[in-house]
């Protein structure tokens, strides 16, 4: 029985117990409602969250453990000596996967029946060719054991797909009737309601600890997995990256870390000056009408998607900046410095002009913060307000300005779409700002894109330089925080 | 008066005393002034430069993106010839559907021809190149019809055919006589041929309504491609997003906000979410792959993974502004609603979080247009690289079946090589932002009409 089907049953149960709940807690004081201990919906509330929550929490971990467990039983029945050589264990666990696939589909589409599919032999019938008229694409041939094991994986997964339908019902049954059977008067409904609904509460909460405990976990696990593959000596202080997927890489995480460190340190040399100085403007400077202007008008940069940056880095500026330094004779300058419109000038401008609101709303509501005592203490002595800005308000907002720029560099390092299409994907240590050059964030859509193989380095790359990238942006970020916070508190 | 000019650090010798009048400005204090007026200018240009950038940004969009919502069209009378199309005449739709795309192309040939003739249009281009004016869909168009309307066969019935891309870009100015030199796809006397059948009102340009509804074509046909299935898919993301980040994001934020005593797992939990919302969106999309498709084996590509992933994103968003309309409504209402009898989550959920729906809602709405122009996390989950061509038959396939999704698609279209697709890029661009500007509009409506100030 598909998954849907379950959830509408739970949904139809979880509906009769609420009203049967409510009809019980009425008829157990014959209609007169002032004499039950709470409102007559919370008996039903009662009765529809015992039916429903239990049952679909085992549904979500029957769901999630599952796939582990066959995945550990099946892997466990394909000896090593069998596996082909230049694969592995999980290549082959795919396939597995993908012939039982086939045959459930098979089943399901009726064109093979279950007797058929089960007196299956890997010799007699050429399975692929059968399994490619239904739309199942197999790599290879499909050997005897691999078909042993998808069998076997087959077999496993009905039985638990019956067994979790089976103990899911019994489960929301039971629950059902129990609370039905508490339902009378004197039973507190309200409180054990309540109860449950904050035990949901604290559980939507901690959604935020399992997504950082997911992204941290899935990660590592597949770190790890890159380091018994690749020295970490090559990752961490190598100088190149060449990937090769007939093996025998280099992969280097420094010179993505340089062009990253150096597309950003431009976004940042174009934004901080702009967003900065428009935010003083816009503080200590702009008319009401003025402000209420520009400063929305300014943040619907911060608004704009960053693929559409991406395309305007591609198309737009790219070229524009080829016109100026490159072509020879034919470019405004008449010089040749530019071959191809990505650079890391391309991207940085762009992903400059994206930090800009960035900057200077952030910038904003620091100068703001710092209190107007200051101000009329410096203008009180005679200063202009420029030297008030410069000499008073500036020094007083600066550890909150650093914050915000941590926080755009932050930002900077993990933009991903503008340097997909705007800064190139040639690895190298250069300072050339317009030569093209890649970034970690590159090389993990190019190493994760299209087909990947998560038993080779070159794939599993990505994971460390995904990592390396979490790390390094919540380590800023914190960072940031932390001086703002801080800053904040100095004038609260 | 003197000494207000004075550096109060200096010592009093260094400065010369001031002489003169109050009215007239001495050197240090035009200079101070000068300095003054320089430093509104950088304030000034520096908001310009920012105007300046979103103008250029919005004029390019809009100038580049605009040809895609016009497309060029060839009529043509075509006659169904009974003798390619139906040979025993009897009408019997399995043998109609036999004859393949090929079986139509002398058709269009020849009434491609024929119009020629007919014009009176002397050109040197043979017969059998003039179909390189038309889309390589024309004949499927064709055979779609026929098969759909087999009484027509035998009969001449006029047809808009797309024309393909170069003449299409050719009506638009990005395609010249130079810039085909080197061009196998079309020469330049049937450049010349396209100029006479302009005139003659045969080729013109007309609104592309298929560009908006239509699906995704192969890098053959950048003239047939639309945004419509790609819509449909971000559409099937939203909901996904809309129908878990809004319940899970208000649960979190009322435990946070109201419930929660400090305790070390409260601050956990707090600083979870702040660091979370800056977290990279690309991290979501490996997450997305090695939680979602690698151990669990949702479908590749699927709405149903790219929208957990979104969601997984969005969250933060969420908890963050819907705490913020907790604690704007004052606690007194709290107070009142626990003085006359009620439970504390009576009080959060009959009096608190009505009072801050609209706070809620203007916040989720802002999340949801932040995931709809996300691109990153999607190209790991492989929302991209295949021909988003069929429209989703049902919520169960639009969830499951893969697709694509509008920045995923401008993405697709902006790797092509053929920069026909460019233009089709920056006019899905005017529909992403068309949609992000009414969500953004629509926020801010809800919060002028309905927040209350306290």
């Amino acid at each position: 029985m598909p998954v849907s089907w379950l959830i509408l049953i739970l949904a139809a149960l979880t509906l009769g117990g609420y009203i049967a709940g409510r009809a019980r807690a009425r008829a157990s004081v014959q209609g007169d409602v002032r004499r039950l201990h709470s409102l007559p919906s919370y008996y039903g509330y009662n009765v529809a969250l015992f039916a429903l929550v239990p049952a679909l929490a085992v549904l979500a971990l029957w769901l999630l453990a599952q796939p582990m467990l066959i995945d550990a039983r099946v892997s466990g029945m394909i000896p090593d000596t069998l596996i082909p050589e230049g694969s592995n264990q999980s290549l082959v666990m795919s396939d597995v996967r993908r012939v039982a696939d086939g045959l459930e589909l098979a089943v399901s589409s009726g064109a093979m029946s279950a007797d058929e599919v089960a007196a299956l032999d890997a010799d007699a019938t050429d399975i692929r060719a059968r399994l490619g008229e239904m739309g199942v694409a197999l790599g290879s041939d499909v050997r005897p054991e691999v078909l042993e094991a998808a069998q076997a994986y087959r077999a496993m997964s009905s039985t638990g797909t019956l067994w979790m339908t089976g103990v899911v019902l019994v489960l929301a049954l039971a629950g059902l009737a129990w609370s039905y059977s508490r339902t009378h008067s004197e039973f507190r409904a309200r409180n054990v309601v309540e109860r449950g609904v904050l035990t949901l509460l604290i559980l939507a909460a901690s959604i935020a600890i399992l997504t950082t405990v997911g992204i941290v976990l899935s990660m590592l696990f597949e770190t790890i997995n890159f380091f018994s593959l690749h020295d970490w000596k090559d990752f961490f202080l190598g100088a190149t990256w060449a990937p090769n997927f007939r093996g025998d890489s280099e992969l280097s995480i420094l010179p993505l870390l340089w062009g990253t460190l150096y597309i950003s340190l431009i976004a940042l040399i174009v934004a901080v000056p702009i967003g900065l100085f428009a935010a003083i403007y816009l503080s200590e400077y702009a008319s009401k009408p003025v402000r209420a202007f520009a400063k929305p008008l300014l943040e619907i940069l911060a608004g704009i998607p960053t693929i559409v940056y991406g395309l305007f880095a591609l198309l737009t500026v790219g070229p524009l900046l080829v016109d100026i330094f490159g072509r020879g004779e034919e470019g405004l300058l008449g010089l040749n410095w530019m071959s191809g419109a990505t650079s890391v000038l391309t991207a940085g401008v762009v992903m400059g002009i994206m930090l800009i609101p960035f900057v200077s709303s952030l910038s904003d509501d620091i100068i703001n913060s710092v209190p107007q005592s200051m101000r009329d203490g410096s203008l009180g002595l005679g200063a202009t307000k420029s030297e008030t800005v410069r000499q008073v308000v500036m020094p007083a907002a600066l550890p909150g300005i650093v914050g915000a720029i941590l926080l755009a560099a932050s930002r900077a390092i993990g933009e991903t779409m503008i340097v997909v299409m705007g800064a190139g994907a040639i690895a190298k240590f250069s300072l050339n700002p317009l030569e093209s050059m890649t970034t970690i964030t590159t090389r993990i859509v190019s190493q994760l894109t299209g087909d990947t193989d998560f038993a080779s380095p070159e794939t599993l790359v990505a994971f460390a330089l995904g990592l390396t990238l979490f790390v390094l942006t919540l380590g800023l970020n914190i960072l940031a925080l932390y001086i703002v916070r801080k800053y904040r508190e100095q004038y609260e | 008066m003197t000494d207000l000019t004075q550096n109060p650090a200096s010592t009093p010798g260094q400065v010369p005393p001031r002489h003169g009048s109050l009215l007239t400005q001495g050197a240090r204090t035009k200079r101070r002034n000068a300095a003054e007026k320089r430093f509104q200018l950088y304030g000034m240009i520096a908001i310009g430069i920012g105007l300046l950038m979103l103008v250029i940004l919005v004029t390019t969009i809009v100038s580049r993106g605009l040809g895609a919502y016009q497309q060029t069209f060839v009529t043509l009378n075509v006659e169904l010839l009974e003798s390619k199309l139906d040979k025993n005449g009897n009408r019997d739709l399995d043998e109609i559907k036999k004859v393949s795309t090929f079986g139509y192309a002398p058709l269009v040939k020849t009434a491609l021809a024929d119009a020629v003739a007919g014009y009176g249009i002397d050109t040197s281009v043979p017969a059998k190149d003039m179909d390189d004016l038309l889309s390589k869909g024309a004949v499927a168009q064709l055979r779609d019809y026929v098969i759909e309307n087999p009484d027509q066969i035998g009969q001449t019935v006029s047809f808009e055919f797309l024309a393909s891309s170069r003449v299409d870009g050719y009506l638009k100015g990005r395609v010249s006589r130079e810039s085909i030199a080197n061009d196998k796809s079309i020469s330049a006397e049937q450049l010349d041929l396209v100029d006479d059948l302009i005139e003659q009102g045969a080729i013109r340009k007309q609104f592309n309504l298929s560009f908006i509804t239509g699906a995704d074509a192969s890098d053959q046909r950048p003239e047939a491609a639309g945004m419509g299935v790609s819509m449909v898919g971000s559409l099937f993301m939203m909901l996904v997003v809309l129908v878990l980040s809004l319940p899970i994001g208000v649960a979190a934020s009322i435990y946070l906000e109201e419930f929660a005593r400090k305790s070390w797992l409260t601050d956990v939990i707090e600083v979870n979410i702040s660091n979370l919302a800056a977290v990279p969106s690309i991290v979501f999309g490996i997450l997305g792959l090695a939680v979602f498709i690698n151990y669990m084996h949702l479908p590749m590509s699927a709405p149903l993974v790219g929208g957990l992933v979104l969601t997984l994103m969005t969250l933060p968003t969420i908890i963050i502004s819907t705490r913020a309309s907790l604690k704007a409504v004052p606690p007194s209402i709290r107070d009142a609603a626990l003085g006359v009898g009620a439970s504390k989550m009576q009080a959060v959920f009959h009096h608190v979080l009505p009072l801050a729906a609209p706070g809620i809602l203007t916040g989720t709405i802002i999340g949801l247009a932040q995931a709809l122009g996300e691109t990153a996390p999607l190209l790991l989950i492989g929302m991209v690289g295949f021909i988003a061509s069929n429209a989703p038959d049902s919520i169960a396939s639009g969830l499951l079946a893969p697709n694509s999704a509008m920045p995923a698609q401008i993405y697709e279209w902006a790797k092509r090589a053929d920069p026909a697709f460019y233009e089709r890029a920056w006019g899905g661009i005017i529909i992403l932002l068309v949609f992000l500007v009414t969500m953004n509009t629509v926020a801010v409506i809800l919060r002028r009409r309905f927040e209350r100030r306290w």
